[in-house]
């Protein structure tokens, strides 16, 4: 008889904070410029140099903690984290670890229909470190490493979760959950792909009922939703694997290989960092006053979770539509703005979630880079709603809005798409088809009601698919009853 | 003309103003007195010969157009090389930093630049200022200028050597225990630690990032004053910088007048004190209560806790502060076939043994086990020491003890390791308070000059240069002169 095993998962996730310069000196955020190009003595860490707090990156961990519900410190500090790697110019990273800025919090999750409500430990404020080019495949086996020091000393806030997931899935949607909702905020681009949002995952397994955990490990290098559910979904087996050969899971940190789909050892406990926190005697400590905090919390956005209520109940969105459509701020905004020219919620909602947002993924773009503004979604559809061009011509129209920017108005115009909708004129063209077609017509009259189709579709082939389908079936059926 | 060694910065910018001088003139005795007396001394690291002719001759050109000039233009200094100058070496004296040139200044060295005042060099010092004798530096021990058979005194033993050897006329050194008051006390000259937060930490290498501060080193309280205008206020560098430290003119400041001020002498502080060096103390006790002053004993506890606070305190921040030496960026570095091997070899051989030993000490106090036992308890102690001193100041304007228990030792007198340290405990107290404090000379004994110490009330900068400056005007004790012996 086996053992059930449960996974239990915590996360620990890191978002660059979209403040104008880093968090310690005043040089700009940068993101894929010259190397070196945007560093000064604080963030080169150069003798004698000395940090200063930059109050947006606190601003936005207290915005980013309010929305996540944490409680906010009213007197935090700063640490120096220590250990050497050539990344880190100081040799320590100025962290949070002993009095951090947003205490405890939670996110209310969805998985498979059923709520979950996923605790966080605590939000800290911190500095990123460089980043090392290797000439081979890491810094022990390379020739040569080159150290980029732009990012170094961007903001950052470290989110940490209670190990309160359960499943690979869960934890992805949680990630999913907890990026739209800091997205909202504003803080940050919380982009993965291009690091502003990186997550390591603390996994253990118990037997089902058991209150004790088991010896977890660390997984790093997860650069997707997806390979974090992968990564997941593989460490879990592997370690369910080791425990049911009666082995023990060693304590270490592991590191996911996208490639071969697998997690590999990369450091075990022994091998780890005695950190040595210790308050940075550079930096005063954090003091917010509770009015500052409430400022903060009044200028907070409408968060997902209530947003996708009120398109629920007040627009009358399936679940699903108000999921999708609040997983982005831009793209919910765009569906808030097209209804408030057309209100039309659940067709605008239809062509954002099908059309517009598979055009936005055929064109590599994100909602708020495509040319098309919500006035001209709104138009195209009332033109479409009002029979002047079809579902199909929609679509044409929509996909070179969408490259040229263009009033839907004019390419329905300069291209000759608006509907023939002239009873004089169609009523010419069916009776040339019925003369045409005598076979079709005995069908229909005969009783078989689907050559009315094949006539229909006669009609819509002549006028190269611009004659009102409606109106042709009308004519169709007046003329051989 | 007669020799223009030895005189203030206020005398010497009378005779620039009245053009009996010009600043190239100046710098030039100055620059020959170095190469006279440098040879026995070695209190500097590296020499500015040219840039400070070139400045000097540029000051006489600003001058002879009629511009308004800052009251130290012209003036002959000198900066601890702990103090980044840019373009200049700032080596630390340390050989990690042996050929490292700074790409920046440090506010202290930018603000005494902007008013024209004319670096001559950077000073000698004990490796990242680790050390009381000046004996822990890469470039080799500075001599006290009195008797060169004796130590400077350390950590910034080179800048107080400079300008009591007339080869500079004021300084900036670094104290964070102790290593300017201490310094200044065996050469003889003033020697001043502001309160923390009034002087701008930015491009300064300190051990302690919470205890050091920088001061100047001049030879009376008039200089002591123009030097602290020019250098003291907010930064904006420096998030520990305080902006009420803006105290206006610190010339306001030097009133002969010490009537009716209440000045306590902690008893804990006279043991383990040379008999000679307390009758000194005696002697400066009885002339301000001549003077109108009140003295009495009192007592300021922890003693004994304080010297192993600070030594935990800041030999944690410094393994900190230290560790960005690995070799990686700037500074020395031994090639090597890995990044381990790397930072071992690197810092194996870029430090010395002073600086190994703190930095050892450091990482011990931090680390996971250790930290409630040591750094944290430490922190608690600080915390109770400034209390009892707060406490002390609300009775006493201000605190009177020795600079040091004994004049200067001999160099390579080293039982001298253990007793080098204990220097410290005449002077650390007023760093973990964060405190000012005033080391002001009072006449010789044995032959080397006693220094005699004044803390104050936090931000109490005030107190301290009224009670040197009515000191200074009544009396001949204060301003010592080399008269031909030690190393002229």
């Amino acid at each position: 008889m086996g053992v059930n095993y449960e996974p239990v998962i915590g996360l620990e996730i890191h978002v660059e904070l979209k403040t104008q310069t880093k968090i310690f000196c005043s040089c700009p955020m940068a993101f894929g410029e010259e190397p070196n190009s945007h560093v000064c003595p604080v963030c080169l860490g150069l003798p004698g140099s000395l940090p200063v707090l930059n109050k947006q990156a606190v601003e936005y961990a207290v915005r980013a903690g309010l929305a996540l519900n944490c409680e906010i410190a009213p007197y935090s500090r700063f640490d120096r984290k220590s250990y050497f790697y050539p990344d880190l110019p100081t040799a320590y990273q100025i962290s949070q670890f002993y009095f951090y800025i947003c205490k405890g919090g939670h996110l209310e999750i969805e998985v498979n229909g059923e709520k979950r409500g996923i605790r966080l430990n605590r939000i800290h404020l911190e500095e990123d470190a460089g980043k090392l080019l290797h000439s081979g495949s890491s810094i022990t086996t390379s020739d040569y490493s080159l150290a980029d020091y732009n990012r170094g000393g961007s903001g950052l806030i470290e989110i940490v979760t209670e190990p309160d997931l359960r499943s690979a899935q869960e934890a992805r949607i949680f990630l999913e959950q907890l990026r739209a909702v800091i997205e909202y905020t504003g803080v940050s681009d919380v982009k993965m792909e291009q690091g502003s949002l990186r997550c390591d995952a603390n996994i253990s397994l118990r037997p089902v009922g058991a209150s004790k955990f088991g010896t977890k490990t660390e997984i790093k290098n997860m650069n997707s939703f997806r390979s974090l559910e992968r990564a997941l979904e593989y460490e879990i087996e592997r370690q369910r694997e080791v425990l049911e050969d009666g082995g023990v899971i060693v304590q270490e940190t592991r590191g996911w290989d996208e490639g071969q789909g697998i997690t590999t050892s990369m450091r075990t406990k022994e091998e780890a960092n005695d950190y040595r926190y210790f308050p940075n005697p550079d930096l005063p400590p954090i003091v917010l006053e509770p009015e500052w905090i409430e400022s903060i919390r009044a200028s907070l956005p409408e968060l997902p979770h209530a947003k996708k209520a009120r398109f629920v109940n007040e627009l009358e969105l399936s679940d699903y539509d108000a999921d999708i459509l609040t997983s982005s701020r831009d793209l919910a905004k765009f569906f808030e703005e097209t209804v408030a020219i057309y209100n039309e919620p659940k067709v605008i909602a239809n062509w954002l979630m099908g059309e517009f947002l598979s055009l936005a993924k055929a064109n590599n773009l994100e909602v708020q880079e495509s040319k098309v503004t919500p006035q001209q979604m709104a138009t195209l559809l009332k033109t479409l709603s009002n029979g002047k061009i079809s579902g199909k011509i929609a679509k044409t129209v929509l996909a070179e809005m969408f490259v040229s920017g263009q009033d839907p108005e004019v390419i329905i115009k300069e291209k000759g798409l608006v509907q023939i909708s002239d009873e004089g004129a169609l009523s010419t063209l069916v009776e040339k088809v019925i003369t045409a077609n005598p076979k079709s017509v005995e069908d229909y009259r005969s009783g078989k009601k689907n050559a009315l189709g094949f006539l229909v579709g006669q009609v819509m082939k002549e006028t190269k698919g611009q004659a009102n389908p409606g109106l042709v079936n009308k004519l169709l059926q007046e003329k051989l009853n | 003309m007669s020799s223009l060694l030895g005189l203030t910065a206020h005398e010497l910018q009378e005779l620039l103003k009245k053009k009996e001088i010009s600043s190239e003139d100046l710098i030039k005795e100055h620059l020959s007195q170095i190469k006279k007396v440098e040879g026995a001394l070695n209190a500097f690291v590296t020499v500015t010969e040219k840039k400070a002719l070139q400045e000097a001759q540029k000051i006489d050109e600003k001058r002879c157009r009629g511009e308004e000039l800052s009251s130290l233009a012209g003036i002959p200094m000198a900066l601890s090389d702990n103090i980044l100058t840019a373009g200049v070496k700032t080596t630390c004296s340390s050989r990690m930093l042996a050929n490292f040139v700074p790409p920046y200044s440090a506010t202290v060295a930018e603000k005494l630049q902007s008013a024209d005042a004319v670096l001559l060099g950077k000073g000698n010092l004990d490796e990242f200022g680790l050390g009381a004798t000046t004996e822990n530096s890469y470039f080799g021990a500075t001599h006290n200028p009195h008797d060169l058979k004796a130590v400077s005194g350390g950590a910034c033993g080179g800048v107080s050597a400079a300008v009591a050897a007339e080869e500079a006329v004021f300084a900036l050194g670094t104290d964070t225990g102790g290593d300017l008051r201490q310094p200044a006390s065996f050469c003889g000259v003033i020697g001043f630690k502001p309160t923390f937060g009034a002087v701008s930490r930015y491009g300064v290498v300190t051990g302690a990032s919470s205890l050091g501060q920088v001061g100047p080193l001049t030879r009376d309280m008039t200089d002591c004053a123009w030097v602290m205008n020019a250098i003291s206020g907010y930064d904006p560098h420096d998030s520990l910088s305080v902006a009420s430290a803006d105290k206006g003119d610190y010339t306001s400041f030097l009133v002969n007048d010490v009537k009716g001020l209440k000045i306590g002498i902690p008893q804990e502080y006279l043991q383990g004190v040379d008999p000679e060096i307390i009758a000194q103390l005696r002697e400066t006790a009885a002339k301000l209560v001549e003077l109108g002053a009140s003295c009495e004993e009192v007592s300021l506890p922890y003693r004994e806790l304080a010297l192993s606070t600070y030594q935990i305190i800041s030999a944690a921040e410094g393994s900190s502060n230290l560790a960005c030496f690995d070799g990686v960026r700037y500074g020395f570095k031994v090639e090597a076939e890995d990044l381990d091997t790397l930072y071992k070899k690197t810092r194996g051989q870029g430090f010395g043994p002073e600086v190994k030993k703190s930095i050892i000490l450091g990482t011990y106090v931090l680390s996971s086990e250790q930290y409630e036992v040591y750094y944290l308890k430490a922190l608690k102690v600080r915390t109770l020491l400034k209390a009892a001193m707060e406490k002390l100041f609300q009775n006493y304007d201000c605190l009177l003890l020795p600079s040091t228990p004994t004049v200067a030792s001999n160099l390579g007198d080293n039982p001298a390791r253990a007793e080098a340290r204990d220097l410290k405990i005449w002077t650390c107290p007023a760093n973990l308070a964060g405190i000012p404090a005033l080391s002001l000379p009072w006449g010789m004994v044995k032959g080397r000059p006693v220094g005699i110490q004044f803390m104050g009330k936090a931000f109490a900068e005030e107190t301290l240069f009224r009670i040197g400056f009515t000191l200074e005007q009544n009396t001949n004790q204060t301003r010592l002169s080399l008269n031909g012996k030690g190393v002229c």
